[in-house]
C-alpha cells in the first residue's frame, strides 16, 4: 500500500537531486540562480521527443544528444547575456533567467500547445516489473533512480577528485588568482553553465517517459527545487544530492500518511529549517 | 557578500533630503497633478473596467516597490498576499455581505498577517535566498488555495457582489466603483509616499544602501525589514481585495507564481525605487496584455523579452530613464 508512493517519492527525489545539483554547480561558479533551469529541463524532454519523432533517434541516443544540444544552447545564453551580469547584483541574474524561462516556455507553448505529448520508455526498460520481494517496481522507475544516483555521484567525483574539479573549486574561491595562474576562467565559467544546463536536460530526458512532455513541466518542478536548495544550502554538492533524494522520500511518505499535505510538506520543512538553521542543513553561514 | 545584501538599484540617485510640499519635490508634485488629472479624466475616454483593474495593479506594484525599491528586498512571492486579499474580500463580500470598505480592510489585514509570518521566516536570509524563500512560501499558499473548499478550486469565487459603500452608495454601476477604486489607489499611493519620507523610511533607505552600517548605528535592521515587509504585504492585500470586487471574480491566477512575476515586471519596467515608476509600468504591462490576449502565449513571450531587455539594457526603467534625462527626481 505504502510502497508505490514511496517509490514515486524516490523518483521525484531523483529529479530534485539532479536539478538542485545543477543549480548548485551553476551558483557555485557564476553566483547566478538559474531560474531558467526548469525551462531547460523541459527543453531536454522536448528535444528527446523531437529527436525521436523528427529524426528517428531513439531514447538512448537522446540521453546523450539532448543534454549536448541544450547545453550548447546554454553556452549561447551565457556568452550573449548572463556573462554581462557578473559584476552586478546577483538579483539581476535571477531576473534575467526568469525572463528567459518565460520566453522559452512561451515559445514551446506556441509551437506544441499546452497539452502533453506522449513519449514511450525504451523497449529494454518496459515489460514485467522487477519483484523486490515486498513490492513490484516498474523497470523504468528503477532505472531513473539508479541513473540519477550514478550521475550525481559522478558529478561529485569530478568536482571533488579531479584536476578540473580542483580548478573549479579554486575559481569559486578566488577567480582572479586562478586566472593569474593561466587558467581560462571565463571559458570554464561558460562550460560550467553548460554542464549545469546539460544536467537539467538529462533530467528532462529521464522524465519524458514518466510525465507527459509539456511546456509547464519545468515550472512545476523548479519552485519545489528552490525550496530543496534552501533546505540543503548550496554550499555542498553532496548535500544537495542527499537533500534532494531525502525530500522526495519525505514527500512520498506524506502521501501515505496525510495526502492533503503532500504538495506543501517540502515548503513547511523549508520554513522549519529556516527558523532553526537559517544557513540550511549543509550550508555555511 | 556585501553585494548580496544591497539592492539591485545601483543606478538610482542617492536619497536626497525632502523638500517641497509634503515631501514631494517640484517635479514629483507636477507628476502627481498629472496623474490625478489623468485618473479624473480618463474614465470618460477609456473603458472604466480596464482603468479600475489598472489602478489595482498599480497599487500592487507600488506596494511591491516599497520593498524592492526602498529596502532592497526582492520578494518573488507577492502573489500570495495579493491573492489571499482577493479571496478573503471576495468571500466576505459574497458570504457575509460586508460593505466594500470593510472587505478591502479585511483583505489588507489578511495580507499583512500573512506577510508578518512569511516576512519573519524570510528575512533570515538576504539576496537571492530571500527571493527563493518568498517564492516557495507563496507556492505553499497556492497549493493551500487549490485544496481548501472556500476558494472553490479551479472555478474560483465568481459573481462577487460589490455591495454598498458604508451601507449607503451602491457600487454596482462601474462609475461609482471607479471613484471608490481611485480613492483606494490614491490613499495607498500617498501612504507609501509618506512611509518612504518618514524617519522610518529614511532608515529603510539606509539599510538598502549599507546594511552593516545601519546595524552599527544601532538600528534593529531586522525589525525595520519586517515592518516594511508587513506594510508591503498589507497594501498588496488591499490591492487584491479591491481587484476582486472590481472584476467580480477571485481565482487561482491571483495567487499563482506568474502573478508574482508580473508585479516584478511592472516595477522593473517602470523603474525600481521611483515613486511613479510602478504606476507607469503597470499601465504599460496591462495595456500590452490586453492587446496580446488573443494571441495565446505571446503574452508570456513578450513579458520575458521585456524582462531580458530591462535587465540587460534598461535597468533604470521608464521613469528612471526619464528622470535622468530631465535631471529630476520622480
Amino acid at each position: 500500500m505504502a510502497a508505490p508512493q514511496i517509490v514515486l517519492g524516490l523518483v521525484n527525489g531523483a529529479f530534485y537531486a539532479l536539478l538542485s545539483l545543477g543549480l548548485a554547480v551553476i551558483f557555485g561558479m557564476l553566483n547566478v540562480i538559474n531560474f531558467a533551469h526548469g525551462a531547460q529541463f523541459m527543453m531536454g524532454a522536448f528535444v528527446a521527443w523531437m529527436l525521436l519523432n523528427w529524426a528517428g533517434i531513439p531514447y538512448w541516443g537522446a540521453l546523450i544528444l539532448s543534454p549536448l544540444i541544450v547545453g550548447a544552447f546554454g553556452v549561447v545564453l551565457e556568452r550573449l547575456m548572463i556573462s554581462r551580469l557578473y559584476k552586478m547584483d546577483h538579483l539581476y541574474g535571477l531576473l534575467l533567467t526568469f525572463g528567459l524561462a518565460l520566453i522559452i516556455e512561451g515559445v514551446f507553448r506556441n509551437t506544441f500547445g499546452s497539452s502533453g505529448l506522449p513519449y514511450s520508455p525504451p523497449a529494454a526498460l518496459t515489460g514485467a516489473p522487477v519483484d523486490l520481494g515486498f513490492m513490484l517496481l516498474p523497470k523504468y522507475r528503477l532505472w531513473v533512480v539508479v541513473a540519477a544516483f550514478v550521475v550525481c555521484i559522478a558529478t561529485w567525483l569530478v568536482i571533488e577528485k579531479t584536476r578540473l574539479g580542483a580548478y573549479l573549486r579554486a575559481a569559486t574561491e578566488n577567480a582572479p588568482l586562478v586566472q593569474a595562474f593561466g587558467v581560462n576562467v571565463p571559458r570554464m565559467v561558460t562550460l560550467t553553465y553548460a554542464a549545469g544546463v546539460g544536467l537539467a536536460a538529462l533530467a528532462g530526458v529521464l522524465a519524458a517517459p514518466i510525465y507527459s512532455v509539456n511546456p509547464a513541466m519545468g515550472s512545476n518542478f523548479i519552485i519545489t527545487v528552490f525550496a530543496v536548495v534552501v533546505i540543503g544550502g548550496m554550499g555542498s554538492i553532496l548535500g544537495s544530492v542527499i537533500t534532494g533524494f531525502a525530500l522526495g522520500l519525505v514527500e512520498g511518505l506524506t502521501r501515505v500518511v496525510y495526502p492533503e499535505a503532500s504538495a506543501t510538506v517540502i515548503f513547511v520543512i523549508m520554513a522549519i529549517v529556516l527558523v532553526a538553521r537559517p544557513a540550511g542543513l549543509f550550508g555555511r553561514a | 557578500m556585501a553585494s548580496a545584501t544591497t539592492a539591485p538599484v545601483d543606478t538610482l540617485p542617492p536619497a536626497t533630503p525632502q523638500s517641497g510640499l509634503f515631501g514631494f519635490t517640484r517635479a514629483q508634485g507636477l507628476a502627481l497633478l498629472v496623474m490625478v488629472a489623468a485618473i479624473v479624466a480618463l474614465p470618460f475616454f477609456v473603458y472604466p473596467q480596464f482603468l479600475m483593474k489598472l489602478l489595482c495593479f498599480a497599487l500592487f506594484a507600488c506596494a511591491f516597490n516599497l520593498l524592492i525599491g526602498y529596502v532592497g528586498l526582492l520578494s518573488f512571492g507577492h502573489a500570495a498576499y495579493f491573492g489571499m486579499g482577493s479571496y478573503v474580500s471576495a468571500y466576505a463580500s459574497q458570504s457575509w455581505g460586508l460593505s466594500p470598505e470593510l472587505c478591502v480592510l479585511i483583505g489588507g489585514a489578511v495580507g499583512a498577517g500573512l506577510g508578518l509570518v512569511f516576512g519573519w521566516i524570510a528575512i533570515r536570509r538576504a539576496g537571492i535566498y530571500f527571493a527563493m524563500i518568498t517564492l516557495a512560501l507563496a507556492q505553499m499558499v497556492y497549493f493551500f488555495c487549490v485544496q481548501v473548499p472556500f476558494t472553490r478550486g479551479e472555478d474560483g469565487i465568481q459573481g462577487i457582489p460589490r455591495n454598498r459603500l458604508l451601507g449607503l452608495v451602491d457600487l454596482g454601476p462601474d462609475m461609482n466603483m471607479y471613484w471608490f477604486v481611485a480613492g483606494v489607489f490614491l490613499l495607498g499611493f500617498l501612504l507609501i509616499h509618506r512611509i518612504i519620507h518618514s524617519p522610518f523610511g529614511q532608515v529603510l533607505t539606509a539599510i538598502r544602501e549599507n546594511e552593516p552600517r545601519a546595524t552599527s548605528l544601532g538600528y534593529r535592521v531586522d525589525d525595520y525589514k519586517l515592518l516594511a515587509f508587513v506594510l508591503s504585504a498589507g497594501l498588496a492585500g488591499v490591492a487584491g481585495a479591491t481587484k476582486a470586487l472590481t472584476v467580480h471574480i477571485a481565482t487561482l491566477i491571483d495567487v499563482n507564481w506568474p502573478m508574482s512575476g508580473e508585479v516584478v515586471l511592472m516595477t522593473l519596467l517602470g523603474g525600481l525605487g521611483t515613486l511613479f515608476g510602478p504606476v507607469v509600468g503597470a499601465g504599460v504591462v496591462m495595456t500590452m496584455e490586453t492587446y496580446l490576449a488573443p494571441f495565446g502565449a505571446w503574452v508570456t513571450i513578450s513579458q520575458g523579452v521585456i524582462f531580458v531587455a530591462c535587465v540587460l539594457a534598461f535597468r533604470a526603467g521608464i521613469v528612471g530613464e526619464l528622470a535622468r534625462l530631465l535631471r529630476v527626481k520622480l
